[in-house]
């Protein structure tokens, strides 16, 4: 349908935008990316289409509030262990710009993507794009990791999401010109998840539900960063057998029979061992058996959202086990670094549910605490921080040695934490860099400092370590 | 006489909690305890009946469109007429965002469809329109009303602080009492300058998620008013708020 011939139209727009890549990389604005990609869109508006359907293996998108990083590195990951070659947009640059600007990245100016044979899209979708990217790119298959409240003032509530991509999905299984399509895309649907699970009801096309059996991974205190709690039929209250977080567990409405639909990718068992998860995966091809090097029940989903999407796009068993037992976290998911003889882990919380999920995970950890917490109200973090009300900062209250408040929002931040208990130790610092060192100092040699930062205060701290590090900038891969 | 005791009443706490509200009755608990006054919370939801005399504040907080819908039903039918008994007897009621719209006599959608309110509030809202702009940011403005030591006498205005994000606009029938008057940011409909209503003891409010822990002499107000009407002349005693302070002199300097 789009031979990669000559297409005047898009070469000018691949010029065009590898140019304001070029000059922004000079430049040294970080990342630089999007810029590429806002440039090319302004001169070729079907870009993203002509490029992205030249991928032979077609494409996989990923979306939801939490996980969608990382289950897109994983996908990448698995990818590439079965002799693909993705085209991935990293970086977290996951709107219809950073997307196009990956693509103009890969694309020669003739407007062909190289080694089209072995290509496979991966593409990070926010979830407020996911039905601009539908319409253009035309995925294969769909995941659709959960929905929780997030940047209220960015993406208006979670039912303004969750209309987004039932309209997104309204529109597949019919053509460009609203004939029949051959094959509308296999979405990929956490079961636990009541929002996530109900696109499944009535979708045209078929639909892989994923979820955790495991109920000793659960508990069954509801957090106060739930969103769906009634039934999305009905409107009554739902009942829940066992709660992995937030929503997310084994529910159902006692009202209208609405209730978790059974899983075709399972996870059976799952155990904490050390710094790594030990995980039985159930799918219709046999058992998997994955070593995960990284902890939390939220990591455990994500490697199980890749799992699902790996198996709708039919990549072998073998390429998901051995590639997720080699996987490294996604940059700032849940990085370690060495600074100064002290082992610092950086742990990303940008809402309430994910951040109670690093929480809980900290918690885990055996030894007293120390923490740097940092809360900024850029417009990437979401300008409103009232969610630090909904989050369980408790659950690390007791075993907390030392803990500092940094970031744009550091006062407000430090007022929370008095509240949960951490008074009489809880000091303010608004300098990142200042605030790093203090942490560092705060920490003796050979102990962990834990590192909890929002989004932007992420990429601030990563280039701070970076620099001292001696690593590559943060765009140069993660 | 045995130390005084705060009875809250929180409204549909799990159906109404999207910005963080969770906080307004923390705040309220801490800065009980932290003087000897004992704290009750009652929790009512969809069928619970309100028994407006075991109430010395009501607090409701914004809630999901959808969520709400379900909210009014059950409001009007089981609730209304208790809710408006308790402020009538000067019980404190605070009410933020969508509540707040909610306890106004009504809300005309975009489509120009009414829906009815509980009507503690002489006020009406009004969604603009899908295209029209929500009024989302950082609020500071100035207490007109509630305690009668801001503005007045000398004494500087006492500001309140936090953060908006509404698409309808309230409008106040003449003679209803601002709760305060915007420095920066929307306010009620982002033209007139008001925030917030006064009706008795009864507040409304835009502002929300994190209101009271950082506003901690507007928190005292209501805490105050609540207890003198059942206790008497009640003393609230000084507690440490340096954190709140610090937390609501930052607020002050934001970029609306
Ligand atoms: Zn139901």
């Amino acid at each position: 349908m789009y031979p990669a011939f000559v297409n005047p139209r898009a070469s000018l727009a691949i010029l065009a935008g590898k140019a304001a890549g070029t000059a922004s990389r000079l430049l040294g604005r970080g990342g630089g990316t999007a810029i590429a990609g806002v440039v090319a869109l302004g001169v070729d508006q079907g870009l993203v289409r002509t490029l992205s359907r030249q991928a032979a293996a077609g494409a996989i998108a990923v979306t939801g509030t939490n996980g969608k990083t990382t289950t897109s590195l994983m996908l990448n990951r698995v990818a590439a262990a079965a002799g693909l070659r993705p085209l991935h947009n990293r970086s977290g640059s996951n709107m219809m710009r950073g997307v196009a600007a990956m693509l103009v990245d890969e694309a020669s100016i003739s407007g062909s993507i190289a080694d089209a044979a072995r290509r496979l899209a991966i593409l990070e979708v926010d979830e407020a794009t996911l039905p601009e990217i539908t319409r253009e790119v035309r995925p294969r298959v769909i995941v659709f990791t959960n929905l929780f409240r997030d940047q209220l003032d960015r993406y208006g509530e979670v039912d303004t999401v969750a209309r987004s991509w039932r309209s997104a999905l309204r529109g597949q299984g019919t053509g460009d010109r609203g004939q029949p399509q051959e094959e509308p895309p296999t979405i990929v649907l956490n079961a636990d998840d009541p929002a996530v699970a109900h696109l499944g009801r009535g979708y045209g096309g078929p639909v892989l539900y994923y979820g955790v059996e495991d109920a000793s991974a659960g508990g069954d205190v509801v957090e106060h960063a739930s969103d769906f709690r009634t039934c999305l039929e009905c409107g009554a209250d739902l009942a829940y057998s066992v709660t992995f977080y937030g929503h997310v567990g084994h529910w159902r409405c006692a009202s209208c029979g609405n209730a978790r639909p059974s899983a075709d990718v399972r996870l059976t068992r799952v155990t904490a061992r050390g710094d790594a998860t030990e995980m039985a995966v159930a799918t219709a091809g046999g058992e998997l058996d994955i070593l995960l090097p990284l902890t939390g029940l939220y990591n455990a989903y994500n490697a199980l959202a890749a799992v699902a999407g790996a198996t709708a796009l039919g990549l072998p068993s073998e390429a998901i086990v051995s590639a997720l037992a080699e996987f490294s976290a996604a940059f700032g998911r849940q990085e370690r670094f060495q600074l100064d003889g002290r082992d610092v882990q950086v742990l990303l919380g940008k809402n309430p549910t994910g951040l109670n999920q690093v929480l809980r995970a900290v918690a885990a950890r055996p030894g007293r605490k120390r923490l740097l917490f940092f809360l900024n109200d850029g417009i990437a973090d979401g300008r409103d921080i009232s969610w630090i009300w909904d989050t369980d900062y408790e659950v690390v209250q007791p075993q907390t040695e030392w803990a500092l408040a940094a970031g744009t929002r550091a006062e407000d931040l430090a007022l929370r934490l008095k509240y949960a208990g951490f008074g009489e130790y809880v000091e303010i610092e608004r300098d990142a860099a200042t605030a790093l060192r203090r942490a560092i100092e705060a920490t003796p040699a050979g102990e962990t400092l834990y590192v909890l930062p929002t989004y932007t205060a992420m990429l601030e701290v990563r280039e701070i370590i970076a620099k001292r590090a001696g690593e590559g900038h943060f765009w140069e891969g993660a | 006489m045995s130390a005084p005791t705060l009875r809250v009443v929180h409204l549909y706490p799990r159906l109404m909690n999207i910005y963080g509200d969770r906080g307004n009755i923390m705040c309220l608990r801490h800065r009980c305890e932290a003087r000897g006054i004992g704290f009750e919370l009652t929790e009512l939801g969809i069928g619970d009946r309100f028994d407006s005399a075991a109430a010395d504040l009501i607090f409701a907080g914004g809630a999901q469109d959808r969520e709400q819908r379900n909210v009014v039903e059950d409001l009007l039918a089981t609730k209304a007429d208790a809710v408006r008994e308790a402020v009538e007897a000067a019980v404190v009621l605070l009410a933020v965002c969508g509540a707040y719209q909610l306890f106004g006599r009504f809300y005309r959608e975009a489509t120009g469809m009414e829906l009815p309110g509980v009507g503690i509030f002489d006020l009406h809202t009004e969604h603009p329109g899908e295209k029209a702009k929500r009024l989302i940011g950082n609020i500071v403005a100035e207490l007109v009303g509630p305690l009668p030591s801001s503005g007045q006498g000398g004494h500087p205005p006492i500001t309140i602080v936090g953060f908006e994000n509404h698409g309808g606009r309230t409008y106040l029938a003449p003679g209803v009492r601002p709760l305060a008057k915007v420095r920066s940011g929307h306010g009620n409909n982002g033209r007139d300058g008001a925030e917030g209503a006064v009706y008795r003891n009864a507040y409304g409010t835009y502002i929300h998620g994190s209101l009271l822990p950082k506003n901690p002499a507007f928190a005292d107000h209501l805490i105050g008013l609540a207890l003198r009407r059942r206790y008497g002349d009640v003393e609230l005693a000084r507690i440490d708020n340096r954190a709140e302070e610090l937390a609501h002199r930052a607020a002050l300097r934001l970029r609306p």
